[in-house]
């Protein structure tokens, strides 16, 4: 095993444990749509709130820098430049996370200056972390580039794929910088801001994962890389193509011109047709191969990757992206409805196929398979899907009474939250996050007990 | 070049769709094209929505009366900017007005208040958006008999230091240690955002006739 692939396992513990922690602060923020008076003036939604989505998107960032140093060394045959410092990195992250943490829970927040922006808060959402952390956080990546970069070139190698990687690394620095900025004029803060949060998650973030599921595809199915390279290739080119104009969608109400309605609507109506690509992509390899596979929960987590992107993103941001629509559902619990399911299906879904992955070479297992893990998976998945309805219910709920009938005042806000549909939508979202909760410990549990040795089903790929 | 694939017939090997090279310049190609589109609409965006462009008033908008109708010919809802009605009734300077404004920004990002409201629809859903929060017709039925105050904006400062002495409902909001004067910058914050042009977000604001 490569030094780069121990630094891997740990940040896919990190990566781990975070989850956990944004699992608890999830149930925790819905729990006070449910009880309002829950822990009042002293523990605020926002707070909750805040550390939910900010350790999102910290554990999938660390299963990304997880699943790139396990790669690496693989797609260049040479161990990774500037381990040290990359391993010093790891741990000026993680006390970088806790310090923040910390500071969320007992400091929460502070009086209107500079010193706050700095040190304690900086209240756009998910680019909460103080300034000193997202520096942190800029430092991290940039070793992190610094370290594939260096050993491509001292490899004197370059896949398609890791040429992919290289570029897609640019802008994910570049729009992170977008981070620090406090503009007084919140029309231009926001259209900034999306830079960020779009061009991230529906851009650099969906190239990257591509690139990972490129590598795992190869390697627990034994796909070709021409193949997997071609697929890569229009990837990048439908969804940069259809995403970097997609912006566009949120662009609709922050004060911009009226020319964004049509050029978001159209643009970002066509960003699903990379994510079915995906789909055509996966059922393609699956079918070639007839399932064989040497991993079988990593298999059925890319497979989960592929319909959870194209479902989530593709389907659920579809139905509210244009503009006729989004006037209503904007900013409603439909909102958070497409969100978890474009997180969990785009993601959370690929991170974990990784894990399974390190896992099966970590206990040199050559055929992967069990039966824990396939509740782990069932009920991470129905607890996500219920979820997704509950609040698509509750959402729908806000954007009929509260919007279009009710003209979104205090009142009407008031009268949608008090409407049977969006109370049984609230209810539903935190019974089945207990149900994902559950999915969770037995992921762990799975990911934590030695494999058996199970013989080889006849006729896999070699396994990597 | 056959891959090993043994699905033969596949539309991808039909179409001789499995060329990495060609597809690598489609990629590229299409990339650069669109980053150069965003940026030329990134430029004319910046023009309309920098304060005093088309889209979004000078911060001395909040010495006049600010209203939000729908308008015919654009088929949307649209703010009008009436006479003079002086936030807590002083007329500011553009200096005083553009201070007054960095002090409610930063009240806001400080406070985290972005994790429990949206702003134009961004943000937490916990709380309602306060794009037309100065619009709200709750200050004048509920909060100013309430908080015993006489306009619209002592009653917002009032609520602002302490909301959870003025409860409408069982969702509160917490009190957050905002001081006079940053309540009074976050009411000014607020009475400026209800000027910007959001292409009729939201629809119908007030216009229904709700009751609880
Ligand atoms: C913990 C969540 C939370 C935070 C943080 C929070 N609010 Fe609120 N806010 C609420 C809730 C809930 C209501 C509805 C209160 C009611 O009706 O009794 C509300 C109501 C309001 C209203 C009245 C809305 C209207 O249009 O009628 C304003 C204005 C407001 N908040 C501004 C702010 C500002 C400014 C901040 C930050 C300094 C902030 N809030 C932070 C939860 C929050
Ligand atoms: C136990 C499971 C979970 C529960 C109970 C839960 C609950 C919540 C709640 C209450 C919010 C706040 C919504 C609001 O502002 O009103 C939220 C926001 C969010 N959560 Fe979760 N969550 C869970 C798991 C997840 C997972 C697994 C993901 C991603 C993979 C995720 C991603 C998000 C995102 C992206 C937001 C912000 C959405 C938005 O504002 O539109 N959550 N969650
Ligand atoms: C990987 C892919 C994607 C992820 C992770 C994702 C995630 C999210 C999240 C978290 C939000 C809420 C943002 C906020 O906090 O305000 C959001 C909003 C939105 N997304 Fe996506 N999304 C993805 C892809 C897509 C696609 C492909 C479409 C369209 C076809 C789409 C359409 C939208 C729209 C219209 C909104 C705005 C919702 C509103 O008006 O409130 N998304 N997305």
């Amino acid at each position: 095993m490569y030094r780069s692939q121990k630094l891997s396992l740990r940040y896919f513990g990190a990566a781990v444990a975070l989850f956990g922690v944004m699992i608890v602060f999830g149930l925790l923020s819905a729990l006070y749509y449910l009880h309002p008076s829950l822990l009042f003036d002293v523990f605020n939604f926002s707070t909750s709130k805040t550390l939910h989505i900010d350790t999102l998107v910290i554990w999938l960032l660390m299963g990304f820098l997880g699943a790139v140093y396990w790669y690496l060394p693989k797609e260049l045959g040479r161990e990774v430049e500037g381990m040290w410092l990359a391993e010093l990195m790891f741990w000026i992250f993680c006390i970088a996370v806790a310090i923040v943490a910390a500071v969320f829970i007992f400091v929460q927040y502070g009086s209107s200056n500079e010193f706050t922006l700095w040190f304690i808060n900086q209240g756009r959402k998910y680019v909460e972390a103080p300034r000193w952390a997202t520096i942190g956080i800029v430092a991290v990546m940039a070793v992190f580039a610094y370290n594939v970069v260096a050993t491509c070139i001292k490899a004197h190698k370059m896949t398609g794929i890791m040429w992919v990687l290289v570029i897609d690394l640019v802008p994910l620095l570049v729009v992170y910088l977008d981070a620090f900025p406090a503009i007084t004029n919140m029309s231009v803060d926001l259209y900034w801001w999306w830079w960020l949060v779009h061009m991230w998650v529906e851009s650099t973030w969906e190239v990257l994962i591509g690139c990972v599921m490129a590598l795992v595809l190869m390697d627990v199915m034994g796909t070709s890389r021409r193949i997997v390279e071609a697929w890569l290739y229009i990837e990048v080119m439908l969804v940069l193509g259809a995403g970097i104009l997609g912006l566009g969608h949120h662009y609709f109400w922050i004060g911009t011109p009226e020319y964004w309605l049509s050029i978001g609507g159209f643009f970002s109506a066509l960003e699903p047709l990379p994510l079915l690509g995906m789909v055509v992509h996966a059922i393609y390899d699956a079918g070639t191969h007839r399932m064989k596979t040497t991993n079988r929960p990593a298999f059925y987590w890319i497979t989960a990757e592929a319909f959870g992107n194209f479902i989530g993103a593709g389907i659920w941001g579809f139905m509210m992206t244009l503009p006729q629509i989004n006037l209503f559902s904007h900013g409603t619990q439909w909102t958070v409805s497409h969100g978890h399911f474009a997180f969990w299906g785009a993601y959370a879904c690929g991170v974990i196929a990784v894990l399974y992955v390190a896992k099966q070479q970590v206990s040199g297992v050559n055929f992967l398979d069990g039966r824990a893990w396939k509740w782990g998976f069932g009920l991470l998945n129905l607890g996500m899907i219920g979820m997704v309805m509950g609040l698509l219910l509750a959402g729908m709920a806000q954007a009929f009474f509260g919007r279009a009938i009710g003209g979104s005042t205090l009142m009407a806000f008031t009268t949608a939250s008090e409407n049977p549909w969006f109370v049984s939508g609230i209810y539903a979202r935190f019974f089945f996050g207990v149900i994902f909760a559950a999915g969770y410990v037995v992921l762990v549990y799975d990911l934590l007990t030695a494999p058996k040795h199970l013989p080889m089903p006849q006729a896999t790929p070699e396994p990597a | 070049m056959k891959p090993e694939a043994t699905g033969s017939g596949t539309i991808a090997a039909r179409l001789d769709l499995q060329d990495p090279l060609f597809w690598r310049a489609g990629a590229v190609s299409v990339t650069l094209v669109m980053i150069v589109v965003l940026a030329f609409l990134s430029v004319d965006s910046m023009r309309v929505i920098s304060v005093g462009g088309r889209n979004v008033p000078n911060y001395d908008v909040i010495n006049y009366r600010i209203g939000y109708q729908f308008d015919w010919s654009r088929k949307m809802d649209v703010p009008v900017i009436g006479g003079a009605q002086p936030l807590f009734g002083k007329t500011v300077t553009e200096a005083e007005a553009t201070a007054l404004m960095d002090k409610g920004k930063l009240v806001i990002q400080s406070r985290n208040c972005m994790n429990c409201h949206t702003i134009f629809g961004n943000g937490a859903y916990y709380g309602p958006d306060l794009t037309k929060s100065w619009l709200d017709p709750a200050w004048s039925q509920i909060w100013m008999p309430m908080t015993g105050k006489a306009t619209r904006e002592d009653a917002m400062v009032e609520f602002l230091m302490h909301p959870d002495k003025y409860p409408t409902w069982t969702r509160q909001m917490p009190n957050l240690n905002i001081s006079e004067d940053e309540a009074r910058a976050t009411v000014a914050y607020l009475k400026w955002l209800s000027a910007i042009d959001t292409n009729g977000f939201p629809a119908n604001f007030g216009k229904a006739n709700t009751s609880r």
